[in-house]
C-alpha cells in the first residue's frame, strides 16, 4: 500500500456484527407461509477512522441493503451496527437523529436525489436545519464554505438543481453530505451515472476531501476499478454474504474466491487486440431459497460435491485477507486475472 | 460478403430545435458498413452518438433538419415518408435500447411484444408469430421461454429484460442492428453475457452492427472499427486496434486517461479533462474540443479542422497530431 498507515485508535469508527436482513414477500397462498428474501446473511465488517471500505457485487448481492442498514434507514432482522461504539438500533429516536451528523449518504442518481423545487442553499443546508435551529447568516456561511470545498461557487447557492450538469449535481449531493462534518460517508454508486471525464473529477474530489478531513467512505460500486482507487479494504458480496474481503492489492493479485475472479474477468479491457473473450453462460442464483452448500456453487467452475453440501465459512487465507471458499488455496494459486496495461 | 456497402452514411448533419435555439447536434458524419461488419461509436453524453442512431432509425422529431445522405442497399432514407420508414424499422433496421425497463411496454406480455414486429412485417398468422417468438426468446437464452412467454416485463430481471428487447430487435432478421448502450444498465457479468449473445447473433445472421457505448473497454472488445464523437463531429475513426494502439486526438487520449483502472492503487490521481462538454446550441466556431484541449493554438479556434489521415484509414480531426501523437503517444 502506498498510503502510510494512519495512527488509528483502538475503537473502530463503524462496527457491523453479524448483520442480517430478511424481507417478506407478498403471500402467494393462503395456506403457505409467505416467502422471504434473505437480502443480507450475517455480514461482519469494521471501518477504522480515516479508512475506507469498498463493497462490490452484482445487483441483488445485498450491497444497497448493507448501505441502508449502516445508515440506520431500516432496522436489521438481527445483528448490530455500531458507530463509535454505540449501537444505532438501540438509540432513542432523538439521539439517533443527533447521531446522524456523523454519518451521511450520497446517492447514485444526482437527478433523483436533489429536490427540483428547492434552491441549492436549502438542499445543502437541510441536514443542518434538521439538527437544530441556526440563524440564517451562519447557515449561509456554512453552505458557502462547503460549496467551495466541493469546487462550486458561492453564487450557485440561489440556483436550482436543473441549472447544473450531472457532475455538478453530484458535487452538490457531496456538499450536502459534508455540511454536518461527518466522520463517515456512505456513497452508493456515486459515479456510475456520470460520464468518464466527469467521473474522474468527482473521484479526485472524493480523494481530496478524504485527505483534508480524514473522512471514511463506505463506497458501494459495481466498478472494481473505482473501489480500487478509493478504498483501503474491499468486501466482495454475493447473495447477501461477504465471500471475500481484503486489501485491494491482495484481492486483485491473488483472488481467493472464484466469484472475485469472475468479476475481474468480466471487466472489459480498453486495449488493442481486445478479441472477444467468451465467458461461459452462468446460471443466476436466487435469494429466495436458502439451500444448503455454497451459494456460489451453481455458477462455480470449481464446485464439487463437498461445495454443494457444506457452506464454506469466511476464513483467513492470508494477512488481513478472508475468503469463503473451500478451494481458496487452489484459486489463489491460479495465475492472476490479467491486470490492465497502461 | 459482397463489396457494396449495406449502409452508407455521407456527410450526415442533424439540426435540432432545442429550448436554447437551434442546435447542430451532428455534423459531417460519414461511414459505410458492409454486411457482417461492426462499428463502434464512443463519446460522452451530448456528443451526438444517440442522435446519429436515431437519424438512421428515422426516429428524430419532425422539427429536426437532416442533411446529407443515408443509403440502405443503395436506397436513400433521408426524406423517406414515415409510412415507408415504418416498413423498414424493426424489419431491416432495428435497435436495442439502453433501458430495457422503458423499452418494454409494461401492459403487454413479452410474447406479444416479441411477436409484434413479425405480425407487422412478415404477414404470418398469430399462432406462427407466437411460435416464432418462443423460438426467439429461447435463442436469446431466456430460461423456460415456452412457459414464460405470457409473463409481463416486471416479472423479469434487468438482464432478462435486455434479452427480451434483443429478441424483439432480431425478430425480423434485420440487416442492420443498432445497439445503443445495450449493457449500461447491467452488471459486469451480465454485460459480458449480453455482449457475447449479440456478437454470436451478429455472426450467425450476418448482420451489420453499430454499437454505441461510452465505455472504451466495451468498444475495444466488441467492434472492428470505431468512431470517437465529440460535439457532434467524429474526431477520430479507424480500426479499433489501430486507434487503441496509437490514439491521435487529444479527446480520445483524455477519455482513455480519465478512466480509473484496475491496479491503480489508492491515492492515484485521475487525469481529468478540464472544462465541460460544450452546449450543442452554442458550439465554438473552430475545433469543438479547443476550449478543453491542452495543446490548442489560435488556428484551432479559427475553423473546424479537417480529418488528417495518420495511416491505415485511421483518421484524426486535429491539426496538431504532430504534437498529440508524438512522444510515444497514448495507447494500450
Amino acid at each position: 500500500m502506498t498510503m502510510p498507515d494512519q495512527p488509528s485508535p483502538a475503537t473502530p469508527l463503524l462496527a457491523v456484527t453479524d448483520l442480517a436482513q430478511r424481507y417478506t414477500l407478498p403471500r402467494e397462498s393462503l395456506f403457505k407461509p409467505a416467502a422471504q428474501v434473505h437480502a443480507l446473511n450475517g455480514v461482519t465488517a469494521q471501518v477504522m477512522p480515516g479508512r475506507s471500505l469498498g463493497v462490490v457485487g452484482e445487483s441483488g448481492s445485498g450491497k444497497s441493503t448493507f448501505a441502508r442498514l449502516v445508515m440506520a434507514l431500516e432496522r436489521p432482522s438481527s445483528g448490530q451496527v455500531s458507530l463509535l461504539g454505540r449501537d444505532l438500533n438501540r438509540m432513542p429516536p432523538d439521539e439517533l437523529r443527533r447521531a446522524r451528523r456523523d454519518f451521511q449518504m450520497v446517492f447514485q442518481d444526482p437527478y433523483g436525489s436533489l429536490d427540483p423545487r428547492q434552491t441549492i442553499a436549502r438542499i445543502v443546508a437541510e441536514p443542518l436545519t434538521a439538527l437544530g435551529r441556526m440563524d440564517r447568516v451562519t447557515l449561509r456561511e456554512r453552505v458557502a464554505t462547503v460549496l467551495r470545498q466541493v469546487g462550486l461557487r458561492d453564487a450557485d447557492m440561489d440556483k436550482f438543481p436543473h441549472e447544473f450538469s450531472g457532475g455538478q449535481r453530484q458535487r452538490i449531493a457531496i456538499a450536502r453530505a459534508l455540511i454536518t462534518q461527518p466522520k463517515l460517508i456512505v456513497a452508493d454508486e456515486p459515479v456510475s451515472a456520470l460520464d468518464v471525464s466527469v467521473q474522474a473529477q468527482v473521484l479526485n474530489l472524493m480523494q481530496d476531501l478524504q485527505d483534508e478531513f480524514g473522512l471514511s467512505y463506505i463506497l458501494i460500486s459495481h466498478d472494481l476499478a473505482v473501489v480500487d482507487l478509493l478504498c483501503d479494504e474491499i468486501a466482495v458480496m454475493y447473495l447477501g454474504r461477504i465471500v471475500e474481503q481484503g486489501r485491494p492489492a491482495d484481492l486483485f493479485a491473488h483472488s481467493a474466491h472464484p466469484y472475485t475472479r469472475a468479476l475481474l474477468d468480466a471487466v472489459p479491457r480498453a486495449r488493442a487486440g481486445g478479441v472477444r473473450r467468451r465467458r461461459g453462460a452462468q446460471a443466476i442464483g436466487s435469494q429466495a431459497s436458502a439451500a444448503a452448500g455454497c451459494p456460489y456453487a451453481p455458477r462455480c467452475p470449481l464446485a464439487d460435491q463437498h461445495c454443494r453440501e457444506t457452506a464454506p465459512a469466511l476464513r483467513n487465507v492470508g494477512d488481513a485477507h478472508l475468503a469463503a471458499c473451500h478451494h481458496a488455496e487452489a484459486v489463489m494459486a491460479l495465475p492472476p486475472v490479467v491486470a490492465e496495461a497502461g | 460478403m459482397s463489396d457494396a456497402p449495406l449502409i452508407e452514411v455521407k456527410d450526415l448533419g442533424v439540426r435540432l430545435n432545442t429550448s436554447h435555439g437551434p442546435a447542430q447536434a451532428v455534423r459531417g458524419v460519414s461511414f459505410a458498413l458492409r454486411r457482417g461488419e461492426t462499428l463502434g461509436l464512443v463519446g460522452e453524453s451530448g456528443c451526438g452518438k444517440s442522435v446519429t442512431a436515431l437519424a438512421l432509425m428515422g426516429l428524430l422529431p419532425d422539427s429536426a433538419v437532416i442533411s446529407g445522405s443515408i443509403r440502405l442497399d443503395g436506397a436513400e432514407l433521408v426524406g423517406l415518408p414515415d409510412t415507408a420508414y415504418c416498413r423498414l424499422r424493426g424489419n431491416r433496421i432495428s435497435m436495442i435500447f439502453q433501458e430495457p425497463m422503458t423499452a418494454l411496454n409494461p401492459m403487454h406480455t413479452i410474447g406479444h411484444q416479441v411477436a409484434e414486429p413479425l405480425l407487422r412485417h412478415t404477414g404470418v398468422s398469430a399462432a406462427e408469430a407466437r411460435h416464432e417468438a418462443i423460438a426467439l426468446l429461447d435463442r436469446v437464452g431466456l430460461p423456460d421461454a415456452a412457459k414464460r412467454v405470457d409473463a409481463y416485463p416486471h416479472q423479469f430481471s434487468g438482464g432478462q429484460r435486455q434479452r427480451i428487447t434483443i429478441a424483439m430487435a432480431l425478430a425480423c432478421q434485420p440487416d442492420v442492428l443498432i445497439a445503443d448502450e445495450p449493457t449500461t444498465a447491467l452488471d459486469v457479468t451480465i454485460q459480458g453475457q449480453i455482449l457475447d449473445l449479440i456478437a454470436s447473433l451478429v455472426e450467425e445472421r450476418g448482420m451489420s452492427m453499430i454499437l454505441i457505448s461510452h465505455d472504451l473497454g466495451v468498444i475495444a472488445e466488441n467492434v472492428e472499427r470505431m468512431m470517437v464523437m465529440y460535439g457532434g463531429t467524429v474526431v477520430e475513426s479507424g480500426e479499433t486496434n489501430a486507434v487503441f494502439t496509437r490514439m491521435g486526438h487529444p479527446y480520445t487520449q483524455g477519455l482513455f486517461r480519465a478512466r480509473p483502472r484496475l491496479g491503480a492503487r489508492k491515492g492515484t490521481r485521475l487525469k481529468t479533462i478540464a472544462g465541460t462538454v460544450p452546449e450543442l446550441a452554442d458550439l465554438p466556431a473552430g475545433c469543438t474540443f479547443a476550449d478543453r484541449c491542452t495543446i490548442a493554438e489560435a488556428r484551432c479556434r479559427a475553423a473546424l479542422p479537417a480529418v488528417v489521415d495518420v495511416g491505415a484509414a485511421h483518421g484524426v480531426r486535429c491539426i496538431r497530431t504532430d504534437v498529440s501523437m508524438d512522444a510515444g503517444g497514448v495507447g494500450a
